[in-house]
């Protein structure tokens, strides 16, 4: 019996011809051209959202926002000198996985931890700026993002410089044990030394801020804004519910909620945020010594 | 003993609570009670006391013994009032020049709705801040449960002394088996990755010493005693002090944490504003 020559040829997939055929003749669409917004739903253009400062034309949800890009929006053009760039965690507990999560984490945010750090201008005034991002492990605090926020307090306090720090944090870093939350106290530490030595110390608090950071420096400005909508809080709002077996009251936890409650000082949009914080800075430079009013 | 075991032998029941503690080492305790803002939490106990004849503020979390002084304590969860009654009782203590006690036993802050609303974050922040140069010494002894900034609003201490099965953690066991293995019951290898017995954390430094306890609870007489003479003898020797040096110390003690457990790359990061 002779067989057919084509017994073991692959059958022709309808699919696989679409695929070579029209998609390849199709226009490139970029991944992630369109966004939908969370809150209104609307499609919008990822490039006009970010020109946007990633705030949804149509109904100002504010969308998360990295490091850098918030740098860019906040400080004077080509004023941001960055600290401690080059520091990295590891993994000092020996915490299974944490080198694998800290590799992803690098390659998702682009970033060599969860805070930038530096010096910048701000409306011409000087400060020291601190910039946490959430695409490196939701913003957590592990020894390292310890340490730059806390070299950066002592550098403001030993130049007498202000302090300007944008928080979004899941709190501290469970993979660091007990070196986390020893972050609190230090960081700590040195925001009281900077305020004991009469510096100004803003915190803008950003979604999600909670845990570890809301019980350490985020909560411990003279004067603490926070974005529209910003979810902020110690326990995140799916501990609570199950702890405390009841549904949340809306807007629980929200910027709004926590302005209501009286802790913070008040809530500014995005793109007016320069220009607040600009104004502060300026309420607060210090008289000269001997000068006269 | 597993880390786990250790774990449990700090909850476990009947195991001596904070007001233990008060009893049996200090003499005339006078409870203090309230934060003057909102109300009195029954999970911090707070007063002043004698030490042999030296007057000293002890602040304690208290789990409570029977269920109804559990629930009256919420078990040991403190709320916002709990931790500006401690911070009150503090700045008292700085005042009169007395010592600072505190005995640690919490699973965690209160998490929910009343301890949200009224600044659960805020008020750890601020304890963590005005500890830190708190004009007079301060000595926290974990004695069970040591959970995460609950524990730490009332550690930030000149030393941190420790009982064998305590704990201290950023997380509880149950916390992070949940978000690592999405598996709550993996405690076990949860309490060991975590590195929270009073071993582990000798090796860090985040403790300086560790208090031998015997296996059974109705016996700690000797534990009571030998905290008592030690805390006496560490208290008299920071108090002779210079303040300048006390708070230094304690700044250092917390700033060496992290200082140079990193890795410093070449290049910086790979993409740049401005």
């Amino acid at each position: 019996m002779k067989l057919p020559k084509s017994l073991f040829q692959k059958p022709e997939n309808p699919l696989e011809w679409y695929d070579s055929h029209i998609k390849n003749s199709m226009p490139d669409i970029p991944d992630q051209m369109c966004i939908s917004c969370a809150k209104c739903k609307a499609i919008l253009l990822t490039g006009d959202l970010n020109e946007n400062a990633r705030v949804c034309p149509k109904c100002g949800y504010h969308f998360r926002m990295n490091a850098r890009q918030r740098i860019g929006l906040i400080t004077d053009d080509a004023s941001f000198e960055e600290m401690d760039g080059n520091m990295r965690s590891k993994n000092i507990i020996g915490f299974p996985n944490y080198d694998k999560k800290l590799w992803h984490a690098r390659l998702a945010s682009g970033e060599n931890e969860a805070v930038v750090c530096g010096t910048a201008k701000i409306g011409g005034y000087p400060c020291c700026l601190f910039v946490m991002d959430s695409n490196f492990m939701m913003g957590s605090m592990g020894t390292v993002v310890g340490e730059k926020i806390t070299r950066l307090f002592e550098y403001a306090a030993k130049h007498s410089l202000p302090v300007i720090g944008f928080t979004v944090s899941g709190g501290a870093r469970m993979q660091e044990g007990i070196l986390s939350l020893m972050q609190m106290a230090k960081t700590s530490a040195a925001v009281k030394r900077h305020s004991d030595g009469g510096n100004l110390y803003t915190a803008v608090l950003t979604d999600p801020t909670t845990g570890g950071v809301t019980a350490s420096f985020a909560m411990e400005a003279d004067v603490i804004i926070a974005e529209p909508g910003a979810l902020i809080g110690f326990a995140g709002p799916r501990v609570i519910e199950q702890n405390m077996h009841q549904k949340l009251p809306p807007n629980f936890q929200t910027a709004e909620f926590l302005l209501e409650k009286g802790f913070v000082d008040d809530i500014v949009p995005r793109k007016q945020q320069k220009e607040y914080l600009t104004r502060l800075l300026s309420l607060h430079q210090r008289r000269p010594e001997h000068g006269s009013i | 003993m597993e880390a786990f075991e250790r774990v449990a032998a700090s909850r476990a029941k009947g195991r001596p609570t904070g007001l233990c503690y008060i009893q049996n080492i200090f003499t005339d305790f006078m409870e203090m009670h309230g934060d003057r803002r909102f109300g009195d939490d029954a999970a911090i106990v707070s007063g002043i006391a004698r030490l042999y004849e030296m007057p000293v503020t002890v602040i304690a979390q208290e789990k409570g013994s029977t269920t109804k002084d559990k629930v009256h304590r919420n078990f040991g969860s403190a709320h916002p009032e709990g931790y500006r009654k401690a911070l009150r009782q503090m700045k008292l203590a700085e005042k009169f020049g007395r010592p600072v006690i505190c005995f640690v036993d919490t699973a965690g802050a209160f998490c929910g709705i009343s301890a949200e609303e009224r600044g659960e974050g805020q008020s750890i922040a601020e304890n963590l801040m005005e500890m830190m140069t708190l004009k007079t010494p301060i000595i926290s002894v974990f004695i069970g449960e040591g959970g995460s900034g609950g524990a730490l609003g009332l550690a930030v201490a000149d030393e941190v002394w420790m009982l064998e099965n305590a704990y201290y953690s950023v997380i509880s066991p149950e916390g992070c088996a949940s978000i690592l293995w999405k598996d709550r019951s993996k405690v076990k290898e949860a309490s060991q990755a975590l590195r929270l017995t009073a071993d582990d954390l000798l090796q860090f430094h985040a403790i300086e010493r560790v208090i031998p306890e015997p296996k059974d609870f109705s016996n700690f007489s000797d534990v009571y005693e030998s905290i008592k003479a030690d805390l006496y003898k560490s208290l008299q020797q920071k108090l002779s002090e210079d303040e300048t040096e006390l708070l230094q110390k304690r700044y250092d003690r917390f700033r060496k944490f992290g200082a140079d457990t990193y890795i410093t790359v070449k290049q910086n990061t790979t993409n740049h504003a401005n």
